[in-house]
């Protein structure tokens, strides 16, 4: 790993930054893996369980990075903060700890993430720090990969049959207003900001919506209104659904510290 | 001194030692595919008494790159290696481009069609380019399934990447 650091940044500030886009991967990655064996036909099944292998992959090197940061970090790896932490140490988005649903749900909270990772990293590959811009070229070309796969069932689900539309505009209907979430900029967005580590936020969200919004128009979906929206994941604020996810995840490590196999 | 020397130099293979003895080590999910072939290989050099070799991950969370980091350690270990670090090095990304003209030839002849530049997909089996997609993702993170409209076998293909 490269380990130059951008100056005037704090490392508390890079652990931190680091830590949200590690766990944006680790939780969706978790959550993809809740359909091994139960996808709606082999080759989806595999294709989900692909996903969620590559994003678990990214949490790795993120939650890594994340980890050497601090001196004497507690957490000193990504396994470490992937399985000893609680949920309001967990800094991912609201959206991504959603349950599965059906597949319709889980297919457009894929698509939703792609094209905001695909953003957020392609404006990362020049980040100032070198380590972080290492991890987003890197990443970057299996996240495009992704976006191919969900984006052609959002055409193919919303253009589908009936019941396939339905579904998909249920869940867009409940899906929409966890993503304003993803382009909240807090002080720490601002400092990595002006140090040229992260990008703008605003522009990451507008590249989002040029391309998202005329894609859920050809999937033949209408884009719901009203104007609440869910917040609080990089707080730490997380709806009851993490808690069932750790659960999961850490049973081993809790049950049985250290545990390596 | 000449003896020590001497010893000195049976502990340090040359880099291109170190590669042949590497040849071994394959990708365990594609076994007739060796670690260079697959472009993974990246570097090997001495620094100071440590022996460094530098690896590209294929797909970051592929489980295969952790079996082939074991298998490079058992396999130097075994040729008297005593100080040795594998090194990962993201950049640059690792891209099908680097899979040599003999690891091309070795995914064909063991039913894998290879990426190809042009991004065309022929079947391994009868050498058709009429060709289709099954599914994007296959058995390992770097296949996709297709299916050959001509002799009608289905096959994997090793994703362009």
């Amino acid at each position: 790993m490269n380990t130059a650091v951008p100056a005037q940044t704090q490392a508390a500030d890079r652990r931190e930054y680091a830590l949200r886009l590690g766990d944006n991967a680790l939780i969706l990655g978790q959550r993809l893996s809740e359909w091994c064996g139960h996808g709606p036909f082999l080759e989806e099944d595999i294709a989900l369980t692909n996903l969620s292998l590559d994003l678990i992959g990214q949490a790795q090197l993120l939650l890594d990075l994340a980890a050497s940061q601090v001196p004497d970090d507690p957490f000193s790896d990504a396994d470490k903060l992937a399985y000893l932490r609680d949920a309001h140490q967990f800094r991912n988005a609201l959206l991504v700890e959603q349950p599965n649903g059906d597949f319709a749900h889980t297919i457009l909270r894929q698509y939703l993430m792609d094209v905001h990772d695909e953003k957020l990293y392609s404006a990362l590959a020049s980040s100032q720090w070198p380590a972080l811009a290492d991890i987003a070229r890197k990443v970057l070309k299996e996240i495009r990969y992704h976006k191919q796969h969900s984006g052609d069932w959002l055409h193919r689900l919303g253009q589908g049959t009936e019941e396939s539309h339905a579904r998909l505009q249920k869940a867009l209907d409940d899906l929409w207003f966890y993503t304003p979430e993803l382009f909240e900029s807090d002080a720490l967005n601002q400092r990595l900001q002006e140090a040229g580590v992260a990008p703008d936020m605003a522009d990451i969200e507008r590249q989002w919506r040029s391309e998202v919004e005329p894609a859920i128009q050809q999937a033949g979906l209408r884009l719901p209104e009203s104007g609440w929206r869910a917040t609080g994941g990089k707080k730490g604020h997380h709806s009851e659904h993490l808690g069932y996810i750790l659960a999961e995840m850490q049973f081993l490590q809790r049950a049985y510290p250290g545990c390596e196999w | 001194m000449t003896t020590a020397q001497d010893t000195g130099t049976r502990q340090r293979p040359d880099a291109a030692t170190v590669r042949r003895w590497l040849a071994v080590v394959t990708d365990p999910e594609i076994p007739v595919l060796s670690l260079e072939d697959l472009g993974v290989l990246r570097d090997i050099h001495w620094q100071d008494d440590t022996l460094m070799v530098v690896i590209s991950p294929t797909y970051t969370g592929c489980p295969a790159m952790d079996r082939m980091r074991a298998d490079i350690e058992a396999t130097l270990r075994a040729k008297g290696v005593e100080k040795l670090h594998i090194r990962e090095q993201l950049q640059p990304p690792w891209t099908t481009d680097w899979i040599t003209g003999k690891g091309l030839a070795a995914l064909q002849a063991y039913g894998i069609a290879p990426p190809r530049r042009s991004g065309e997909v022929r079947c391994p089996q009868c050498g058709s380019a009429n060709t289709t997609l099954i599914s994007r993702f296959g058995s390992t993170a770097c296949k996709a399934m297709h299916k050959c409209e001509d002799c009608l076998e289905p096959f994997d293909h090793f994703k362009c990447h």
